[in-house]
């Protein structure tokens, strides 16, 4: 016996998912970059949310047309990949359609594949010409040039030609086909084929057989340099998302302690600073690049899909304005791979590279023309967060740099002299109930 | 106006050794800004109408710090915050109801974490309370047949997910409440939210409350109605800018219930 497509076969998986988990591992130690944030609370309606949104879709099909599309896409994807377990199996043993043994239920589920994979290649030839010929106006937006814009078209491509290798599998599949259960789509290909010796058959059929594996183990890898990472990291980050009310921002604990301080009667301004103080790091306020963010933040930006359901909702991008929530995320991812990069090439440590997410990537023009709507939280259908980027950047530019509009700054004077953002006297507060 | 407003002021209160039923916090626009001025005036006078007993913190309450919390600007509003918490908490504050949604999101999230924790109501959902509990009875004419349409404010819609108290409080008027295409979640900004009411937009092709006025015209309306001071001012001034103000009006929900009731 021959082992050699064995061996073969094996060294692939082994490289193929080798190279998956490192990249994995190295996804996981980018995230882990971020500052760490609770995420304990709430467990119940955490796993809710999961599984409404992610695994249900609900937020998906806000947008009937693209949610639908996505669902057959979805579930084609998922279900189809049962049959993988199967070349798996025949590829490392040299088995032949091992699951066929069971009889009329292997038809039925080859049939339900079958009908699958030309439900999933119509909805990829419909979300192609989307993009490309009806040219929806999210798909073209100014950061959706180049590699954003051929990356969404590529992963396109790749699920048409591993659709078509699996029903040209089985078209050219004589013994399959000689079965005849579960050829429902496969048994009109077939036809495609007379003529064709059953040796060169045999050839087709195998070659498309191992093209479709590889295929599948080349896609996995392209994830981890592609926006498609959310087919996996969606799960997570509805998991990780907020459970609280969307107007509700977090109050920075660093603050709160200086203000309770200066708050404090009986504190001793004088008062020397208490031992080791010194040697503490002073804290910053806000963001300014990707290691201030939190880890949340960070999983945030890798799970983007560059739908651009964000900055369609957004009023300030709707209206012409820099900001796009969805650029947010994805100079984020940017600069977190380049930050990921400069630690692998210098062994593991950051160095300083004189760049940062704020001012290289992302302008103070796009951060100030937020109006903190939540319009993009809301659209985001796997519980992205721009709106808590662009606030941490906000407390950067205001604690750190005083880097305020002025006429925020004239604001912010009256709120501190007389407790109102206009200059009124704050003894005219009640003034209104006596006026006619 | 024929009849003095009765406004008693916590201070008032606690010289009697009494405690309202509720606190009204006016907000810095209630207090100061001459158009949502008004609207602080039709929701006392509703207040008063309902024999609600209630009082406004006055010259003892000051600015939130919610714009300054948007604007980046995290000192100022805790400072702000623990302030008022220390009012608050002395008089032994249980309920505060406000007209605007951004003291009504601030108060309500953003102060228990810092001591502050009260039950806290958007004066919308405050009014439909009265009306089901039988202490306001809406009734009127005034708007019958009138088209209203609802701009949903960020802050109590999305920030909040109160969506039906408005709507089931403007019902109540008769009027036929008409929609805008994109409404409750999806509804857009009217333009002033994180700050924005206080600085120059940046460069765009367009003015945001224009884009949310053109979402209104849209619905054919004869009265945009808001919940919110800021977005009061932003739509008036789209409404303005499409020169429909002669044919449009912009008003706060309570504004129409006290109409009705001819107060």
């Amino acid at each position: 016996m021959n082992y050699l497509p064995n061996i073969f076969f094996a060294i692939a998986l082994i490289i193929g998912f080798g190279y998956f988990a490192n990249n994995v591992k190295k996804l996981i130690r980018n995230i882990k970059l971020g500052q760490d944030v609770d995420v304990s609370d709430n467990k119940s309606q955490r796993w809710k949310n999961m599984i409404n949104i992610a695994l249900g879709q609900s937020k998906m099909v806000r947008r009937p047309v693209s949610g639908f599309l996505h669902i057959i896409v979805y579930v084609g994807f998922i279900i189809i990949n049962i049959e993988v377990l199967e070349i798996i199996i025949d590829g490392l043993f040299g088995t032949h359609r091992i699951f066929s043994s069971i009889g009329s239920t292997y038809g039925f589920l080859i049939g339900f594949f079958e009908v699958l994979a030309v439900l999933v290649f119509i909805s990829v030839i419909i979300f192609w010409i989307r993009r490309n010929i009806i040219k929806i106006k999210r798909f073209w937006k100014a950061e959706m040039t180049s590699w954003p814009k051929n990356d969404g078209n590529f992963i396109l491509y790749f699920e048409m030609v591993l659709m078509t290798l699996f029903l040209v599998m089985n078209a050219t599949d004589v013994h399959f086909q000689e079965m005849n259960t579960g050829n429902v789509i496969s048994q009109y290909i077939t036809p495609l084929f007379n003529g064709v010796s059953e040796s060169t058959l045999h050839i087709i059929e195998r070659s498309a057989w191992w093209l479709h594996i590889l295929g599948i183990l080349v896609f996995l890898n392209y994830l981890y340099f592609s926006k498609h990472l959310h087919i996996l990291l969606a799960f997570p980050n509805t998991f990780f998302g907020s459970v609280k009310p969307k107007g509700q921002f977090k109050n920075l604990e660093a603050v709160t302690k200086e203000v309770k301080m200066m708050m404090d009667p009986e504190a001793d301004p004088f008062a020397a600073a208490p031992e080791g103080a010194e040697d503490e790091i002073p804290a910053k306020f806000g963001a300014s690049d990707v290691q201030d963010l939190s880890w949340v933040n960070l999983l945030n930006a890798y799970t983007c899909t560059e739908c651009g359901r964000c900055t369609s909702e957004c009023p300030a991008n709707q209206t012409g304005k820099k900001l796009s929530p969805r650029k947010i995320m994805m100079d984020t991812r940017d600069r977190l791979e380049e930050v990921g990069k400069n630690i692998d090439a210098n062994k593991g440590k950051f160095k300083d590279d004189g760049k940062q997410l704020l001012g290289d990537y992302i302008t103070n023009e796009e951060i100030w023309a937020c109006t903190t709507c939540n319009a993009c939280v809301e659209a985001c259908p796997v519980s992205i967060d721009p709106l808590n980027i662009i606030m941490q950047m906000r407390q950067y530019l205001v604690m750190e740099q005083s880097a305020a509009p002025m006429e925020l700054n004239n604001m912010m004077t009256n709120i501190e002299n007389n407790g109102a953002p206009w200059p009124y006297n704050q003894m005219d507060r009640l003034n209104w109930a006596k006026e006619e | 106006m024929s009849e003095q407003l009765k406004v008693p002021t916590m201070a008032e209160f606690m010289a009697e050794g009494k405690q309202p039923e509720i606190l009204f916090w006016v907000g810095s626009a209630g207090s100061y800004d001459d158009r949502a001025k008004k609207i602080t005036k039709a929701f006392v006078k509703i207040l008063n109408k309902a024999n609600v007993d209630f009082a406004v913190l006055g010259t003892e309450e000051s600015n939130t710090g919610d714009v300054a919390k948007r604007a980046g600007n995290e000192f100022l509003f805790q400072m702000q915050a623990v302030m008022n918490i220390e009012v608050l908490n002395a008089y032994e504050v249980k309920r505060i109801v406000t007209c605007d949604p951004h003291s009504f999101n601030c108060i309500k999230n953003e102060y228990p974490n810092l001591g502050g924790v009260y039950d806290v109501m958007h004066h919308t959902q405050y009014i439909e309370e009265l009306i089901s509990s039988g202490r306001l009875n809406v009734e009127g004419n005034t708007y019958k047949g009138k088209r209203v349409t609802f701009h949903d404010p960020c802050y109590l819609g999305r920030a909040n997910s109160v969506y039906n108290a408005p709507r089931s409080v403007l019902s109540k008027t008769n009027a036929t409440i008409v929609e805008m295409k994109r409404h409750k979640g999806t509804a857009l900004c009217c333009g002033a939210g994180g700050a924005q009411m206080f600085k120059e937009p940046e460069k765009g092709d367009m003015d945001i409350n224009v884009l949310r006025t053109e979402d209104a015209l849209k619905t054919n309306p004869e009265i945009i109605a808001t919940g919110c001071p800021y977005c009061n001012t932003m739509m008036t001034d789209g409404v303005k800018a499409k020169e429909k103000e002669n044919d449009i009006q912009v008003m706060d929900v309570a504004e129409l219930i006290a109409n009705e009731q001819g107060l």
